[in-house]
């Protein structure tokens, strides 16, 4: 059997479709690429050699590393290259564990990605405690609630920056001023934020922020761990003691250059691009208002500037996506997990949606690449999918769907 | 910029796409002829930890599903329906086994999977029908449309689809069922689909070991729905008249009909499994003229159309029975069966006595090509 792709005709819905998913993965900048292109193609070097192929590798890292740091207000030696969000969630977890030697109490928001929830679970697996915070109907996990769950025996807490499913941003800047002077480190997944609102390590005063490229037009497989001076830190991936000792494996340097070109554009672009998505966001929601019965999940509680969540009750949110899908329109029903979730959303759920209304909602998430232009035809095709879907289908059950 | 399929109005067609090379055609074929299509797969079966390439519904088969759409140029989507699956397909597989049957998951996996829930979801969807890779044919009769076997009688699979109702089957297209299979094979290889040369897939597509084996697992992984096993002692084997022949050399649910290795009786004589008694847990044993029995008794009749007339010289509506997928038909009188018929009871009398009615199995009735009805053996007659 060929193993090749053999794509004899581009699919019919391809054509002209657009992008409002950006939550899942953003297209990579044509500017990202141009600066990865001579690390995939001329040059060639391993960071690690002595020789100037291994010194041109390396000072293209050193460019991108300084990029990135500059982006959250860190110091370069502080910031580690990796593959991805769930590598250094894993790895930062696996860190805290080690060290307390898997004794103590952890703290976490009930809607984490799943690399922290697995993660917390794996740490409850090997004896620790874990108290789970679950967020307000807001979609705002209150920061008084994480603050009373904190121990003396408290070795970590982790809150994200924003949700990835609601776009809600989190007090992580009011708990971690709490846990700093009490020695608490603080993680905050900064996944979803980072190139979309301004983040600044020190405003936030954490100890571990985690980004990954591949949502602000960087390169899939290009994530950074940022890990604040004179944290203790121990790294779970050894071998031959890359990026400090921090995170072994030789470095993927196209990947890393493209995630500090992107740093460096989103750092430039930030008030324009805040501008753009948000005026094409609040068209969209503006615009909702015509569809009957159209909530918006967690209105009126900080949020990014391009994310929607919206339930239409009675409307089938995995069909709805499959009918915009066949409509040019790419979107999300949310974030269920690809080794299969038939339950409704648990962040839905936790933000006290009913299962119906969970099962009918969707996530819309506009990008760079989006034109105010393209909502009101994009209004009018959810409108007629909507009210087909409400005319046919009692609810069916979901699907899978990959995980942001 | 607008949206290719915003504002169509040319039917479209949902095709369900297991990864298998007939329903890969089966797309296939009707891209090539302009018509609209998506392909919509069912992701049914949990088959993590198996090598399950080549076997329905696996993960590496949805790949492959994924990968003809893109050749046919058609949109894919994978639907979750493996809860529905396990409850209407699986779990009633593992109790008819539980309960001495001999089940026919296929039969309740093509009728109510495919031509209820996935026709209801590809109507939320848009579309008006949905095509599969079946070998039946549905052709227009006087009274509506009627299902036929397919051309291809090694490859006929109208035993599987009695149960559909006639609303179905004007919602149902099989474009294969015109084709040998040769055909369609020689037509994927033609055309470079991904999976033209792969292996025909199997009968009970959940099962990748012994059957017995998966059954007892079943019981003892999930306790909530099954109870526990009613017995692990071996079942008596006795003859058909009351002789008894001393323990088997397993419990009751590990026989079905017609089954002949593995009881564990010596001596001379072929002995095969005559019936099975769950309370008792017996076996009954006979020769293989034993199994002859004149008729059935069935229930949950159903008929794809209008009932046929009964014939009064026989006493009941002449036609063929098939009473396994593969049997080649006896011709047989049906008749509702005593004041139980509210409940769709029916004797079916054969012309010719036959061997091993198996209760679970498919009675399914054909007049010609037609295929009529059928009911689900409970006895032999």
């Amino acid at each position: 059997m060929p193993l090749s792709v053999t794509s004899h005709k581009v699919d019919s819905v391809a054509m002209n479709a657009l992008y409002f998913d950006n939550n899942a993965t953003t297209p990579l900048d044509r500017r990202v690429a141009e600066a990865m292109r001579p690390w995939m193609w001329e040059e060639h070097g391993n960071p690690a050699s002595i020789h100037q192929f291994g010194r041109a590798a390396r000072e293209a890292v050193e460019v991108a590393r300084t990029a990135v740091a500059r982006l959250i207000g860190a110091a370069a030696p502080e910031i580690v290259f990796n593959s991805s969000g769930t590598e250094a969630m894993n790895a930062v977890f696996w860190s805290v564990g080690s060290i307390a030697e898997f004794k103590g109490h952890v703290i976490f928001s009930a809607f984490e990605h799943p690399a922290a929830q697995a993660s917390a679970d794996r740490l409850e697996s090997f004896g620790m405690e874990v108290t789970r915070i679950p967020p307000g109907n807001d979609g705002v996990v209150p920061a008084e609630a994480v603050i009373a769950a904190l121990r003396p025996d408290t070795k970590l807490v982790s809150l994200m920056l924003a949700n990835n499913e609601l776009g809600t941003l989190q007090p992580v800047s009011k708990v971690a001023a709490t846990c700093r002077p009490l020695g608490v480190p603080v993680l905050t997944d900064a996944v979803q934020a980072v190139g979309k609102v301004a983040v600044d390590v020190e405003q936030l005063g954490v100890d571990f922020l985690i980004l990954g490229g591949h949502k602000f037009h960087g390169p899939v497989g290009s994530a950074a761990l940022w890990i604040r001076k004179g944290t203790p830190f121990e790294s779970w991936m050894i071998g031959g003691s890359q990026e400090r000792h921090r995170r072994s494996g030789t470095l993927n340097v196209p990947a890393i250059v493209g995630l500090g070109r992107a740093a460096e554009l989103a750092l430039e672009e930030l008030p324009h691009r805040i501008r753009q998505l948000g005026a094409i966001r609040d068209r969209f929601e503006a615009g909702l208002s015509r569809i009957p019965d159209a909530r918006i999940h967690c209105r009126d509680a900080p949020r990014l500037p391009h994310t929607s969540h919206i339930a239409f009750l009675g409307a089938e949110g995995e069909s709805l996506t499959i009918r915009l899908d066949l409509a040019g329109y790419a979107v999300s029903t949310g974030a269920a997990c690809s080794s299969g979730v038939v339950e409704p959303s648990r962040t839905l759920l936790a933000i006290g949606l009913s299962a119906a209304e969970a099962l009918a909602s969707i996530r819309v998430s506009f990008g760079i690449t989006n034109h105010e232009e393209e909502v009101d035809p994009f209004l009018a095709v959810l409108s007629e999918s909507v009210a087909a879907l409400r005319a046919v289908a009692p609810l069916a059950s979901t699907s899978t769907s990959a995980v942001d | 910029m607008s949206s290719p399929a915003h504002g169509r109005q040319r039917p479209l067609t949902a095709v369900a796409m297991s990864g298998g090379l007939d329903s890969s055609v089966t797309a296939w074929l009707l891209a090539e002829k302009g018509e609209a299509c998506i392909g919509l797969s069912m992701l049914l079966w949990d088959h993590s930890g198996e090598a399950t390439h080549g076997r329905c519904c696996g993960a590496l088969d949805l790949g492959d599903a994924q990968r003809v759409a893109r050749q046919a140029g058609i949109p894919h989507y994978t639907l979750r329906m493996d809860e529905e699956f396990r409850s209407h397909v699986v779990d009633p597989f593992v109790n008819d086994y539980l309960a001495g049957r001999t089940p026919s998951p296929c039969v309740n996996c093509n009728t109510w999977l495919k031509f209820d829930l996935l026709l209801e979801r590809a109507r939320a969807l848009g579309a008006d029908s949905v095509a599969t890779g079946h070998y039946a044919r549905i052709l227009e009769g006087p009274d509506g449309l009627e299902l036929h076997t397919a051309l291809d009688p090694d490859k006929d699979q109208s035993y599987y689809l009695f149960e559909l109702t006639a609303n179905q089957l004007a919602a149902a297209r099989f474009p294969l069922g015109e084709m040998t299979k040769g055909q369609v094979r020689t037509l994927a290889r033609e055309v470079g689909l991904v999976v033209a040369e792969k292996a025909e897939s199997m009968e009970v597509c959940f099962v990748s070991g012994s059957i017995q084996e998966f059954v007892e697992g079943q019981v003892a992984d999930h306790p909530d729905r099954f109870g526990s096993l009613p017995t692990t002692a071996p079942a008596e084997a006795v003859r058909t008249d009351g002789q008894a022949l001393g323990p088997s050399s397993s419990p009751y649910f590990r026989y079905t009909v017609g089954q002949r290795r593995g009881v564990g009786i010596g001596g001379g004589e072929k002995l095969y499994v005559i019936g099975v008694q769950p309370e008792a847990n017996q076996v009954t044993l006979g020769s293989q003229d034993e199994l002859l029995a004149p008729g059935l008794l069935g229930e949950r009749l159903h008929w794809i159309g209008q009932p046929p007339t009964a014939d009064p010289e026989h006493g009941g509506v002449r036609l063929t029975v098939k009473i396994r997928s593969h049997h080649p038909g006896v011709a047989a009188t049906v008749d509702k069966a005593g004041e139980e018929s509210g409940e769709g009871l029916v004797a079916v009398r054969f012309d010719e006595p036959q061997r091993g009615i198996a209760p679970g199995q498919a009675a399914v009735f054909y007049r010609g090509t037609r295929v009529l009805g059928g009911c689900w053996i409970r006895s032999a007659l």
